[in-house]
């Protein structure tokens, strides 16, 4: 077997660590993440609170491992919501072609360009800012991105002598669409997927700093970074910490992603 | 190639050019940036509740009859002088001659009258309707001279005379004040650019413009404590007489650039309750969740411990303050058996916040209290614009977090349902019937303390702590009060060395 690549191995191991650390919060952390010990703030780490404690004394692992779990739940349902719709369109983009894949097509366009930010913060006004607003917005910015790289792999695929052959035997698209199209595009989307979960984590991180994504007191890293702006003087570990753990999930993701392309792509692959 | 090379050298003049503009460079004394958490959805302080529009406006912009030093002392303003009959039912005031309004227009007792007969009438959206309420009638003797009659004797008339509600103004420019505040005072309204910055300049017309030492004002409204902080140590602001975030004082004060100066406002920071509105027209529900807040966590947590606590609505460094924090200590039990009593215990409360730190912290805290409690309290941070239609005018809201900066506020609970609180008691609107017709001081602070003691008992809001004055100024701003015992901070006597 070839020899995996160590930008795959690396970030398979901080993806492992971020969604284990998130599907372990689910059953256990140290302490309760909501619990206030406003009169034991800023404590420094100990045997009890491993990371110390934030300026309402909540113990700070605690509510990383929650907010672990947040970010993960959020990037997961709105890159697959995103995704869902944005392979559903480019292949009905691609299997039609003409008017109805330049009509997609277009639309995506104008979707691309719209600034998820922008978004969500159009969402926020109306509905009032909360994690469903935050995770349709990342979803919405996901649709374009997905209906492109399907449309673009599919429109290789029709092109196959097998689709031919199907076609010829009376296929019709949807079948074909199903059946053919999709599993032989597989491989990119979900490379695009796990490099668009590297974008959702920090888009997450990004509304939650501005307010607009996590409501308290569930926890998230930007929340927590945000709240710990002010306290750069009294307490810098308190930025540090969440800042961390952003790195790691986006970095993780990224090169998971990165280290698919290059077992999947079959062009790298020979370059090799 | 050529326009590249006569731009960049275009550029580096206009750099040059915009570094001895800097406003470091020209301000010498004669400017002042004035930072503010909150920026007011309107400029009319005769028309909207908003603190900051006093902030800025009142006294500056705006001049009323009498005005309040830091002592809180009346002194005159637009009257020179006055004089009260025998039965202390007529005031009769003498205008100061040569004040005319920054668009020109004269300044009589005309606008004197048109001012209050506006702010009485039945359609006025006055936000303190209240202070005028003891007035029978106003009346122009001559152009200098004004009468007012009361009612009923009123202890605060002349205090409340100088309040931004009060301000005297003209009926040419009235209906533009929203936008385009016309004023009588030492300052007039430059530009207003929404959501960065109000500017007044110097008016040069004014009687006492002599003794103004600043040329230009600009309030920038910055509501982000993170962002206050950068940009005084950016020293793009030279005063922030209300900095949201206590935590960051002790680098302030180690830095010798600025000065830090603790001191009080008149501003009860509650947890309101919207007493019209089940469950919180159960008495048990409100002494239930006073019962659950724990006041030392509160102010340890969100103020690091720079405010005191109060147990009614009444400021402690008041003369007639009671301590009432113990009428509902913190008792979790005693809350949740009072909750479960009230059929309420379980349910989900919403928190509405607006966007200021003591609010937004506070918040946070409480709703872990009240979990304790077994009340599961859902915040919803909103924005300014929206607190005032919704929560204030509408009464569209369970619970929020408030500061109550006006003075002699207890009046509040007597304005009646339609009022934010929901609050409806004959037993104490007839108190502060009472409290404001007395003329005598002993017996009105006797008046007052029972009134503490009665919202206290009623449990009518969660009361939290007092809001402290926590400003920070450069070096060389001389002339901002410590202590705030109005909403407003003249700034004629504000200077920049």
């Amino acid at each position: 077997m070839r020899k995996l690549p160590p930008n795959l191995l690396i970030g398979a191991v901080l993806v492992a660590l971020v969604a284990g650390t998130a599907a372990l919060s689910l059953v256990w952390t140290p302490h309760d993440h909501t619990l206030l010990n406003i009169r034991g703030k800023f404590a420094a780490p100990s045997e009890l609170h491993w990371l110390g404690t934030d300026q309402l004394g909540r113990d700070v692992f605690s509510q990383l491992m929650v907010a672990a779990r947040n970010s993960v739940a959020v990037a997961l349902i709105s890159v697959c919501l995103g995704g869902v719709i944005g392979v559903a369109l480019g292949l009905v983009a691609s299997a039609m072609g003409g008017v109805v894949e330049d009509v997609i097509m277009r639309i995506a366009d104008i979707g691309f360009a719209f600034p998820a930010l922008l978004l969500a913060i159009m969402l926020a006004a109306v509905f009032g800012p909360s994690l469903p607003v935050a995770i349709i917005a990342i979803a919405f910015i996901n649709i374009p991105v997905f209906a492109r790289v399907t449309r673009a792999s599919a429109n290789q695929i029709w092109t196959r002598e097998y689709v031919y052959a199907a076609r010829a035997a009376g296929m019709g698209r949807v079948s074909i669409s199903r059946d053919h199209v999709l599993p032989n595009i597989a491989a990119p989307i979900i490379v695009q997927a796990t490099i668009e979960f590297a974008i959702a984590i920090l888009a997450e991180a990004a509304l939650s700093y501005l307010g607009l994504g996590a409501q308290p007191p569930a926890p998230s890293w930007g929340r927590m970074l945000s709240e710990a702006q002010t306290l750069m003087y009294l307490a810098p570990q308190l930025a540090i910490y969440p800042g961390v753990c952003i790195v790691t999930a986006v970095l993780g993701f990224s090169l998971l992603g990165d280290g698919l392309r290059d077992i999947t792509d079959p062009r790298l692959v020979r370059q090799r | 190639m050529s326009s590249k090379l006569v731009r960049s050298s275009v550029a580096i003049a206009a750099l040059a050019l915009c570094a001895a503009l800097s406003p470091t460079g020209s301000r010498a004394g004669t400017t002042i940036v004035i930072g503010l958490q909150q920026e007011p959805t309107s400029l009319d302080p005769t028309a909207d509740a908003t603190a900051s529009i006093d902030g800025m406006l009142t006294q500056n912009l705006f001049e009323s009859l009498t005005t309040v030093n830091e002592a809180g002392e009346v002194l005159p303003q637009l009257a020179e002088s006055w004089t009260v009959s025998e039965d202390g039912l007529t005031y009769t005031f003498d205008l100061v001659d040569g004040a005319t309004f920054h668009d020109g227009t004269g300044f009589d007792a005309e606008d004197v009258k048109f001012s209050f007969d506006r702010a009485m009438a039945e359609d006025s959206v006055n936000p303190s309707k209240g202070l005028f309420k003891p007035i029978e009638s106003v009346t122009v003797v001559d152009a200098g001279t004004v009468e007012i009659k009361l009612k009923q004797k009123d202890a605060f008339f002349l205090f409340n005379m100088a309040q931004g509600d009060v301000s005297i103004v003209a009926p040419e420019s009235v209906e533009a004040n929203n936008a385009n505040p016309v004023g009588t005072g030492p300052f007039k309204y430059d530009s207003w650019t929404r959501g960065d910055k109000l500017v007044l300049v110097k008016n040069p017309d004014h009687r006492d413009a002599g003794s103004v030492a600043l040329e230009r004002v600009e309030f920038k409204f910055i509501s982000d404590a993170a962002a206050a902080s950068a940009a005084l140590l950016a020293g793009e602001i030279d005063a922030f007489p209300g900095f949201p975030a206590p935590e960051l004082l002790p680098q302030f004060e180690a830095d010798p650039r600025f000065k830090v100066v603790t001191g009080s406002t008149e501003g009860e920071v509650i947890l309101a309750m919207n007493n019209s509105k089940a469950p919180f027209n159960d008495i048990r529900v409100r002494q239930a969740v006073s019962h659950a807040i724990d006041r030392g966590e509160i102010i340890d947590g969100a103020m690091y411990g720079q405010a005191v606590p109060i147990g009614s609505f009444y400021p402690p460094h008041g003369p007639a303050y009671v301590d009432l924090t113990g009428t509902y200590p913190h008792d979790t039990a005693k809350a949740k058996a009072l909750f479960e009593e009230a059929g309420v215990a379980g349910t989900t409360m919403t928190l509405r916040v607006p966007p200021f730190p003591y609010a937004t912290r506070s918040a946070e805290i409480i709703q872990a209290q009240l979990a304790e409690a077994g009340i599961d309290a859902k915040v919803e941070n909103v924005e300014w614009g929206f607190w005032i239609d919704e929560i204030y005018k509408k009464l569209n809201y369970d619970m929020t977090i408030i500061a109550h900066t006006s003075p002699n506020d207890m009046g509040n609970f007597a304005r009646g349902p339609k009022y934010f609180y929901g609050y409806d008691d004959a037993g104490y609107t007839d108190l502060w019937n009472r409290i404001s017709a007395e003329a005598d001081d002993a017996a009105r602070n006797a008046l007052l303390a029972e009134a503490q003691k009665y919202l206290a008992d009623q449990a009518v809001h969660g009361f939290l702590f007092q809001l402290p004055q926590l400003g920070v100024y450069k070096t060389g701003v001389e002339g901002f009060w410590d202590s705030r015992a109005v909403l407003f901070q003249p700034l004629a006597g504000v200077s920049v060395n």
